[in-house]
């Protein structure tokens, strides 16, 4: 009824070629953003950014990561958590070295950081496919967090070994350490998932993601066609790495404010990632949002039911989630392979005929 | 002998039998991989589930009792009797045989035909299931694994070596009766999969599954069977492994540590899993005793199996005796 492209008339190819071309979608679209830039900023406080907001947008920027890697070319990768600290450590060095830069740079100079280390891992790919990639990404998990656990330089020699983000601010805001506040640490992260999204969105649209898509459904016939391998599979684990470096980076220096290597980047990240982007749809930039949302909210949802309504005990609630987790993921993959997303397409398939649907 | 070398030697000994418990594992992996073309990550889980199980029926604990007590508000605990190892081995072997069936009954059956990589998700999803299924029912503190295994030094071994190189080697009994039943096992395995009606059915399904199908050999029996060796297999590792280092989540990362011995040694290979695994685990530990704990600040176990496979897979996709693969367009 009211979700139609009739009578939505493009008279320009920039408006043909939009990211929404449905007038509905668009201005759904809208909406959302001004809801996030213009009234949660002035809502929320300091349990809901941390506990939610917080969580949830810089997931959702590691999720993009991931999906681009494993969604858009295919390459499966374990070694989340450990890019991620790569961010988190890069950030922290540039941040304790260079006081007085501002934030916005040190954690993009964190994401080329995390990039250039990206690449580096992603070269055995060229050779190692498949499951043998997926083993061999696990060199990097475990690699890198051996390494920033062991070299005394990367903590700063602090006898803890822990990491942890002094006071810094961006235009005359603070935003890590912690006297923040709440709308300010937000908005900060929001400004880089919204960031990340549009890039990546214009990235896998576009001639790259185009090449990525044609490594993923067969990279020898890609070859053939004319697709450098060794450019695609790098541009993707390093603009993959790249996204996830921006959210390790926020992770350790927004949303955490002291890290410990083994505990915050462990091989439980990983999967924690990876599991979002196969709930929320592989291969799809809102399906990395809906599976961000969903890991994150479901443990807050079965704290709230299980601890505070019915009262059990804490350790209970965990392993029940891990057994929730767990057959979600299943009971994902048998029904819908392709995650929340596909779910999101068949009801914008339905809206688009309903009431009428002959 | 120089004391360097006598070091050395034992470190030696003891990589290789740390191996063997990783081949045990990876041994599980290959099964079902060469069965099904299911890459099981879920076989750690499997193994710490077992070992969990073991114990839970020996000491005559409650299945479930946290959870009975958080939602009934009782105080229910253990049965109050001791089930002898032997017993408990057999009960916990056909809780891994239901296992077995509900896992092919209500996850693989309806994915079947599907790509490789989400049947691997699927195994992901699993292993996180089995895991709080686990401490659900058990309990997730740490346990005492004791089935009557030998433990603590071979005195037999240390005198020997004292009297012949004037250094006592330092090698657990427990290891030894690892690598026998490991021998045991694998040999078990290989008369199974030649000598037997099912293992040839096993074999043929292996080999392709419509042509199987097609002169009546049952998928599904097969799959079963295929996952209840492995349950079987966990078990053994599961006693190794506990007995070892006690029942507790760790015991689940050993899948991890088994994952490069399946790629030095090829997915679908049962003696690769075996080659791989002592290989690994004299690897790391002799890398950690020369290189390691002198120069780069140690614990560098945790990485150099999986950077050792990495570096020889670049040069040797398949592993050491995985099948060659052949890519078309």
């Amino acid at each position: 009824m009211f979700y139609r492209e009739a009578g939505d008339f493009n008279t320009s190819y920039a408006q043909d070629q939009q990211t929404f071309p449905i007038k509905f979608d668009r201005y759904r679209y809208y909406l959302v953003l001004f809801v996030a830039i213009f009234v949660i900023p002035f809502m929320v406080n300091d349990y809901w950014v941390n506990s939610l907001f917080l969580p949830f947008l810089i997931y959702a920027i590691a999720a993009i990561g991931l999906n681009i890697l494993v969604g858009y070319c295919g390459q499966v990768s374990l070694g989340t958590g450990g890019f991620m600290a790569v961010g988190a450590y890069a950030c922290y060095k540039l941040m304790t070295a260079m006081p007085d830069v501002s934030m916005f740079i040190h954690i993009l100079l964190a994401g080329v950081i995390t990039a250039a280390v990206g690449a580096l891992f992603g070269l055995p790919s060229l050779r190692i496919k498949g499951f043998y990639l997926a083993v061999a990404t696990l060199a990097a998990q475990f690699f890198l967090v051996w390494l920033f656990n062991r070299v005394p330089w990367f903590y700063n020699y602090s006898a803890s070994g822990q990491i942890s983000a002094p006071e810094r601010d961006t235009f005359g805001i603070l935003i890590t350490g912690p006297n923040t506040d709440a709308w300010a640490t937000y908005m900060f992260c929001l400004i880089f998932t919204v960031g990340s999204a549009l890039v990546a969105r214009n990235l896998t649209r576009g001639s790259v993601g185009r090449k990525w898509m044609a490594i993923r459904d067969m990279d020898i016939a890609a070859e053939i066609i004319g697709v450098n391998p060794l450019r695609a599979k790098l541009t993707a684990f390093a603009v993959s790495s790249f996204f996830i470096g921006i959210s390790g980076a926020l992770f350790f220096s927004i949303y955490l404010g002291a890290v410990e290597v083994g505990e915050a980047f462990g091989i439980q990240k990983s999967f924690l990632v990876l599991f979002m982007i196969i709930i929320g749809g592989l291969g799809s930039i809102f399906g990395s949002f809906a599976g961000a949302a969903f890991l994150v909210l479901l443990p807050v949802l079965l704290k709230i039911v299980g601890v505070d309504w019915l009262g059990w005990p804490t350790d209970i609630v965990a392993h029940l989630q891990l057994v929730i987790v767990g057959g979600l993921i299943i009971i994902f993959l048998i029904a819908e392979p392709h995650g929340l997303a596909q779910l999101w397409r068949v009801a914008k398939e339905k809206l688009r005929l309903w009431p009428f649907p002959h | 002998m120089p004391e360097q070398l006598a070091f050395t030697i034992e470190v030696f000994m003891n990589g290789l039998m740390a191996g063997v418990l990783y081949a045990l594992v990876a041994l599980g992996f290959v099964l079902i991989y060469k069965a099904s073309g299911i890459f099981n990550y879920a076989q750690g889980v499997m193994a710490l589930f077992a070992a969990l199980t073991l114990v839970g029926i020996m000491e005559g604990q409650v299945p479930f009792s946290h959870l009975i007590n958080a939602i009934l508000g009782t105080e229910v605990h253990h049965f109050g009797w001791h089930v002898p190892a032997f017993l408990a081995i057999v009960l916990t072997m056909v809780v891994m045989i239901v296992l077995a069936y509900c896992v092919q009954r209500f996850v693989f059956r309806y994915l079947v035909g599907q790509e490789p990589i989400i049947l691997f998700m699927a195994t992901i999803g699993l292993a996180y299931f089995l895991e709080g299924v686990g401490d659900l029912m058990w309990g997730s503190e740490i346990k005492t694994l004791d089935v009557g295994l030998p433990q603590g030094i071979n005195v037999w071994i240390d005198e020997f070596t004292f009297d012949a190189t004037g250094y006592g080697f330092f090698i657990d009994n427990l290891d030894i009766v690892a690598s026998i039943v490991a021998a045991i096992l694998v040999i078990g395995l290989v008369m199974f999969a030649q000598y037997t009606k099912q293992g040839r059915a096993m074999r043929a399904v292996a080999d392709d599954h419509q042509a199987a199908l097609s002169v009546g050999v049952s998928l599904n029996f097969i799959w079963i069977l295929v996952w209840s060796l492995a349950g079987f297999v966990a078990l053994v590792a599961g006693i190794m492994w506990g007995a070892k280092s006690g029942v507790q989540f760790s015991l689940s990362l050993i899948a991890l540590k088994a994952l490069p011995v399946l790629m030095l040694g090829g997915f679908t290979s049962i003696p690769g899993a075996i080659v791989g695994g002592l290989i690994i685990g004299v690897g790391e530990k002799l890398f950690e005793f020369l290189i390691g704990a002198p120069f780069l600040g140690g614990a560098t176990e945790n990485w150099f199996a999986y950077m050792l496979a990495l570096v020889f897979l670049v040069f040797r996709p398949q592993g050491l005796f995985g099948e060659k693969i052949i890519e078309r367009v």
